[in-house]
């Protein structure tokens, strides 16, 4: 009979995407584990985060409310100071940028163990075993647990949202006790666009070395208006200098997980098609018929890329419009 | 101020991973062994600190089996000025846990004002053993850092977040920052780099002498498993005549057999 937390990550005061997945896995943990979800929140303005949280599973909702930005050590000490008193035995966090800096940190202060960006899970009576790719998804391994409370940042995209049901979290407040960090965010300086991370993006529209140049990129975002993608980029094109590293998909950049991803002008290297693979549908275009990436793609087109994408945006257009 | 920087040996990225017979692990039959690619990022910021006399001296840790201590040796032949190899023969895959406590152990009584490495370890893919040893060590960490600046015992560094946004983290030393792609282009190790790395000074410890054990680890790895393979679908070849055509018809499928438009 042990409760699961989920650490509710938030965009201002809105629940991110990732919050409604952990809710939606941990009603599920929490029946086999015959416990309760709980949540934590830190932020300004979260008064309200019940009614948002409630009909995803969450029974009762921590929030420590009035803390402006992120602070690693602060953040650790508010979810650790939470954690020895609840006692929770599964702990979920996003595997995000917050979640992968905060979480072994919370574990360590906790004494629990922790698995990284795991992509699912099951239960083993009532003991949670976590499922997680190594090697940037060329192989998996199962994560079993020997120290409480069990930690897992788990990647977005990969968990289904359950539909929401009725009522509201009871709100409890939680010390805003960020202790005595030594390190702290002095600046926070905007991307350069207003779109989804590429780890958390349901499209993706990538080039590759076949883009020839920074300025092609246009084509690429062009279709990713159209669809609501973020665009991304093989590790050819960021060396190359035609994309920003941020945007690098694979072994040395992000690994993601969308419903759509389109390749194009990318050949498919090892560590490219490890970052990608477990996209729902990849579309390719390339003109090299023999290029790896068709060895992978739902749909290939063999084509100049330049030829092709304008005419692939046209087209969505039309279908979309139809 | 000294500079500490942790380091790992992995598999090469090319590595196409297969596993044991039992699925207990990967087959390391013929895998190439490489310094991890964003603790190469570490190391050479770490030089480059050293180069602009901001810090003394460079040393290079690993905790790892035998064939860690190539890894060292590149490292040192990059011009990191020592090492030490925390070595055992059944610490590879250990869980980060452990790891970050070996290293806790290893740093005790050093003299340091900055703990590098990269962001994670291509292998495992954990990206968590840095921020342990920071929580244990109480200091201040930055993780997935693209810029660094040390001003004295000022450390100044760019956190890169979600969506191309970053974080500047600013905090006294000793802190861990953890490096990421687009920190720097590490140098290769010179011809006189690799001769003079082998007379280095590199110093060897148990795992018992830091104080840790594989006991200690909080978590336990069960199956191994190999993603499905995807299987090829369906290719549209043709000219740049009926390219028009054949766009249309991905399209199509994308809505009607995909759904995903």
């Amino acid at each position: 009979m042990s409760n699961v937390l989920v650490f509710a990550e938030l965009r201002g005061t809105e629940p991110k995407k990732i919050t409604f997945e952990m809710l939606s896995a941990a009603k599920k943990i929490a029946a086999a584990s015959g416990g309760k979800v709980v949540a934590a929140a830190i932020g300004k303005g979260l008064a309200g985060l019940g009614a948002k949280l409630g009909p995803y599973g969450a029974a009762k909702v921590y929030i420590a409310d009035g803390v402006e930005k992120y602070n690693t050590e602060g953040y650790a000490n508010i979810l650790a100071n939470l954690i020895k008193a609840e006692a929770p035995g599964v702990v979920l966090i996003g595997a995000t940028a917050t979640g992968k800096d905060l979480a072994p940190r919370v574990a360590v202060k906790t004494g629990g163990g922790l698995a990284s960006d795991i992509i699912g899970y099951r239960m083993d009576g009532a003991n949670f075993v976590a499922k997680r790719p190594v090697f940037a998804g060329k192989a998996f391994v199962e994560v079993s647990f020997v120290a409480a409370p069990a930690f897992a940042t788990v990647r977005p995209n990969t968990m289904p949202v359950d539909e929401p049901g009725a009522g509201a979290a009871e709100e409890a407040a939680l010390a805003a006790d960020l202790g005595a960090p030594k390190a702290q965010v002095v600046e926070v300086i905007a991307g350069k666009s207003g779109k989804l991370d590429l780890t958390e993006a349901d499209r993706i529209v990538s080039g590759g070395r076949g883009m020839k140049d920074r300025a092609n990129f246009k084509i690429l975002e062009d279709l990713a208006d159209v669809i609501g993608a973020t665009v991304g980029a093989s590790r050819a094109a960021v060396d190359a200098g035609y994309a920003d590293q941020a945007q690098q998909v694979g072994q040395t950049g992000k690994v993601v997980n969308p419903t759509l991803y389109v390749a194009c002008g990318i050949s498919g290297a090892i560590q490219h098609l490890a970052g990608m693979r477990t996209s729902k549908v990849i579309v390719a275009i390339n003109k090299d018929p023999e290029a790896p990436i068709f060895q992978v793609a739902d749909y290939g087109l063999v084509a100049d890329l330049f030829d092709a994408v304008p005419i692939f945006t046209t087209e969505v257009k039309k279908l979309l419009a139809s | 101020m000294n500079i500490v920087v942790l380091c790992k040996q992995v598999p090469d990225t090319e590595t196409k991973i297969k596993l044991l017979g039992d699925s207990s692990g990967i087959d390391v039959e013929g895998i190439k062994w490489v310094l991890n690619v964003y603790d190469e990022f570490a190391v050479e910021e770490a030089l480059k600190i050293k180069e602009a006399g901001k810090a003394a001296k460079v040393t290079v840790l690993s905790i790892g089996p035998k064939r860690a201590e190539e890894a060292l040796r590149t490292a040192l032949a990059m011009g990191a000025d020592d090492a030490i190899h925390v070595e055992d023969a059944g610490i590879y895959g250990a869980d980060a846990f452990v790891v970050a406590k070996a290293m806790l152990g290893a740093l005790k009584g050093l003299d340091y004002g900055l703990i590098l490495c990269g962001k994670q370890a291509v292998d495992d893919d954990m990206a968590a053993a840095p921020q342990m040893l920071a929580e244990m060590l109480g200091i201040g960490q930055v993780t997935v850092v693209s810029k660094v600046e040390i001003d004295g015992t000022k450390i100044r560094a760019h956190r890169d977040i979600e969506g191309g946004a970053k974080e500047v983290i600013e905090g006294q030393a000793p802190m861990i920052l953890t490096a990421t792609k687009g920190l720097n282009e590490p140098r290769y190790a010179s011809l006189p780099g690799i001769m003079k790395a082998k007379r280095k000074p590199l110093a060897k410890k148990t795992l018992a002498d830091v104080g840790a054990s594989v006991a200690d680890a909080k978590t336990k790895i069960g199956a191994w498993t190999l993603p499905p393979t995807r299987q090829a679908g369906k290719v549209f070849k043709g000219t740049a005549d009926d390219l028009a055509q054949r766009v249309a018809q991905v399209t199509k499928l994308l809505r009607d057999e995909a759904k995903v438009l």
